[in-house]
């Protein structure tokens, strides 16, 4: 039986870590609450970005489209892949999920002869694809989304990607993060962002409450379609990069929640179950130093 | 124009952050990158990029809010005219100190390294100098 000293301390740490876990977990769903309202916020320019790009490029079908993102390369030889990931650790399977799926997607590409580049954001990404990957990391970030999900950081971003493709670094981008789907489970998401994929079929449905449908026919362009698209192409990869990062930053956080939630769960039942052996192992001292105090008393 | 009754026009301000303004205006004129228009009702459907400068809103004849824009794209029809903007500033919170560091800032950038970003960044400095120089008399 362990000694009592021993047991008492043992209690006194998990205490101390069971309180610890519970205030990252108040601090956790602080954050998640902001990071859904931004997300919240964010959506209308998103929705609307959509609704634009999908009237221009149904007119700019029949045109002739020069731009490269839209079209791509003609190319596929060289992937880049942009993972998603937080800063800090204690979030349960948020950023192993995403490292599974970049390796994943990876060695695939890699199976097909692919030259594949890692941008990383976020610290814990790098880390664990570094032990494999690290000549195929090119570049990463850390600290996006610390005070909140800025949109400067999703532009900084988004010029740096713009500015590879530019330069011919790569044929195509893929976006790998993880979608917030509730405050327990996140969604391991990659979308290919450059060539710009057309916008789903289900979107089309939404606009047409919008009223941007009915005039699509009758839209003057100012300058000209392509000058427009020009413009927009690379807002609009700067838009998709700003809302994976805030889905990022609310699944962090909810998984965040989530797992430290669990860890002061068990961090009471550990507690409970020592409790119950240092109370034991108390009685029974007690017991034996009285058995040997009364036969003590007997033997005189 | 169906309804005759109404002759306002719902103007929409919208940034990746939040939605800035949401509400019927009289007429709203927009830095198009062709030059300023106003919108009113029954505006024929147009879609065009936005240089940086100075969104009005009219209602009633008088300015009643002023946005400074740093560029964007702006679509409207008959009956809305929605404007995205990456960045928007409110003009009576704009101090002339502001606009003068981020202008030397912005040129000594654009001395370093002559690359868009930093050409881009200083049309906006420049146009938000301009702006603030016509907008500021009038207050």
């Amino acid at each position: 039986m362990a000694n009592l000293k021993e047991l008492k301390n043992r209690i006194t740490s998990v205490k101390s870590t069971q309180k610890i876990t519970s205030a990252m977990k108040m601090v956790a769903a602080s954050r998640l609450k902001r990071a859904q309202d931004a997300a919240e916020v964010a959506r209308p320019y998103a929705v609307k970005m959509t609704e634009i790009m999908t009237s221009v490029l149904k007119r700019i079908g029949s045109l002739d489209v020069s731009s490269k993102l839209l079209i791509g390369t003609g190319s596929d030889s060289v992937h880049l892949i942009v993972a998603v990931t937080s800063d800090r650790g204690l979030c349960g399977g948020f950023n192993s999920s995403i490292s599974r799926e970049a390796r994943k997607l990876i060695r695939s590409l890699e199976a097909d002869g692919k030259e594949v580049k890692i941008l990383c954001i976020g610290r814990k990404g790098r880390d664990q694809l570094k032990m494999e990957f690290e000549k195929n990391i090119i570049d990463f970030y850390e600290g996006i989304g610390k005070a909140g999900v800025d949109f400067g950081e999703a532009q900084m971003i988004a010029s740096k990607v713009i500015g590879m493709f530019d330069e011919g670094s790569f044929d195509e981008c893929t976006l790998v993060y993880n979608r917030f789907v509730s405050v327990i489970s996140q969604e391991v998401t990659s979308t290919k962002i450059v060539p710009v994929q057309l916008p789903e079929i289900s979107s089309e449905a939404k606009i047409g409450d919008t009223g941007v449908n009915s005039y699509s026919t009758g839209y003057e362009y100012e300058p000209t379609e392509e000058e427009i698209l020009d413009e927009l192409l690379p807002q609009n990869l700067c838009v998709r990069i700003f809302s994976a990062l805030l889905e990022s930053s609310a699944s962090e956080h909810g998984a965040r929640m989530s797992a430290m939630d669990n860890a002061t769960r068990n961090a009471g039942e550990m507690i409970d179950d020592l409790s119950m052996i240092y109370n034991r192992s108390r009685q029974a001292k007690i017991t034996s130093e009285l058995i040997e105090i009364i036969s003590g008393a007997e033997a005189l | 124009m169906s309804d005759v009754n109404t002759n306002k026009v719902f103007f929409e301000l919208v940034t990746p952050t939040f939605l800035a303004i949401s509400e019927d205006v009289d007429m709203v004129v927009v830095p198009g990158v062709d030059g300023d228009f106003g919108v009113l009702r029954g505006h024929t459907p147009i879609l065009t990029t936005v240089r940086p400068g100075v969104i009005k809103m009219y209602m009633g004849g008088a300015v009643v809010k002023t946005f400074f824009i740093e560029g964007g794209i702006a679509e409207a029809n008959p009956e809305k005219c929605t404007v995205l903007a990456e960045f928007i500033h409110n003009i009576e919170d704009i101090t002339q100190q502001d606009v003068d560091t981020r202008l030397s800032k912005a040129k000594e950038n654009y001395e370093k390294d002559r690359n868009a970003g930093a050409k881009k960044e200083l049309v906006i400095a420049e146009a938000l100098v301009k702006s603030l120089n016509i907008e500021g008399t009038k207050h």
